[in-house]
């Protein structure tokens, strides 16, 4: 059940990436991104990682998209129309991608759990943190306690974007156009 | 029903391209934004992918439970999302502001200015 769900949501994703592709109507591409974010979301539940799809459909989805719909409301809302069709992007696409699938071949196999992924830390993690740190969810007590400094780093990107919107975009300044 | 083995990982892939696609060959800066968020996701279902145990639950802890998935990308995916959310709002920030300096957001016209001008 759960692998036929995993097709048909990942079908719908590749639907959702082409008809971004496809349209001019750049609200319409963006409300399509937005709905390619959810579709991820239900993706992660599938796959166990019930955090990662709340944090994807508050902020990938919700965020990132309002974002969009800001910007959408100070550009033209028409991409331009080009009858020039990218060949050599496609080229590179295609070359890319046939050296990327190349590259998965001999990877572990979807939810093998002997996959080395699963070997190194991880079961130190299982056992210890709740004698460690004290929460049921282990990825609570990963991100938060063993990996810390990850999310400080994370909060000093967040920061220094913040800083670069507000440089680029200052108030008092955008009012004449 | 079984998923053939290496599925997820190809059609990740195959969202990466699209990604790449369009932030390679589309000219609209919205887009190319746009496509860079398809990219980045694309990613994260790769990652995700990886942490799945056959048979496992979601990695919170209960009773009379013994196989969990790996909650290690779930954290470095956590970071990521974030991450990209901030990257987007920059490339945003830059693209209204080219927009008002230069009146256009498509790479060509912008090109044709630039010519113009040296």
């Amino acid at each position: 059940m759960i692998e036929l769900l995993d097709i048909a949501v990942l079908s719908m994703m590749v639907v959702s990436a082409v008809a971004v592709l496809w349209l001019r109507n750049l609200f319409a591409v963006v409300m399509l991104s937005g709905a390619y974010s959810l579709l991820a979301a239900t993706l992660y539940v599938l796959l166990d990682a019930v955090d990662v799809a709340f944090t994807e459909a508050a902020v990938g989805a919700g965020i990132a998209t309002v974002l969009m719909l800001g910007t959408l409301t100070m550009v033209p809302r028409q991409e331009k129309e080009t009858r020039r069709g990218s060949l050599g992007g496609l080229l590179v696409v295609a070359a890319t991608g046939a050296l990327l699938v190349y590259g998965t071949l001999d990877m572990p196999e979807f939810g093998d759990p002997d996959a080395p992924i699963h070997r190194h830390v991880v079961p130190r993690y299982m056992q210890d943190s709740p004698a460690e740190v004290g929460l049921p969810n282990v990825v609570t007590s990963v991100l938060a306690s063993y990996r810390g400094y990850d999310t400080l780093g994370e909060t000093t990107v967040i920061f220094t974007a913040a800083i670069g919107v507000m440089a680029l975009l200052g108030w008092g300044r955008r009012r004449k156009p | 029903m079984e998923v053939p083995g290496l599925f997820n990982y190809w059609m990740a892939v195959v969202l990466m391209m699209a990604g790449l696609y369009a932030v390679i060959a589309r000219g609209n800066l919205v887009k190319k934004i746009v496509g860079l968020g398809v990219f980045q996701i694309s990613v994260f279902v790769l990652y995700i992918t990886m942490g799945k145990v056959k048979g496992g639950t979601a990695p919170i802890l209960g009773d009379g439970i013994t196989v969990y998935s790996n909650p290690l990308p779930h954290v470095l995916i956590l970071t990521a999302i974030v991450v990209g959310v901030a990257t987007t709002a920059l490339g945003l920030a830059l693209v209204v502001r080219i927009r008002e300096s230069f009146g256009t957001i498509e790479e060509d016209e912008l090109q044709a200015i630039e010519e113009g001008e040296a």
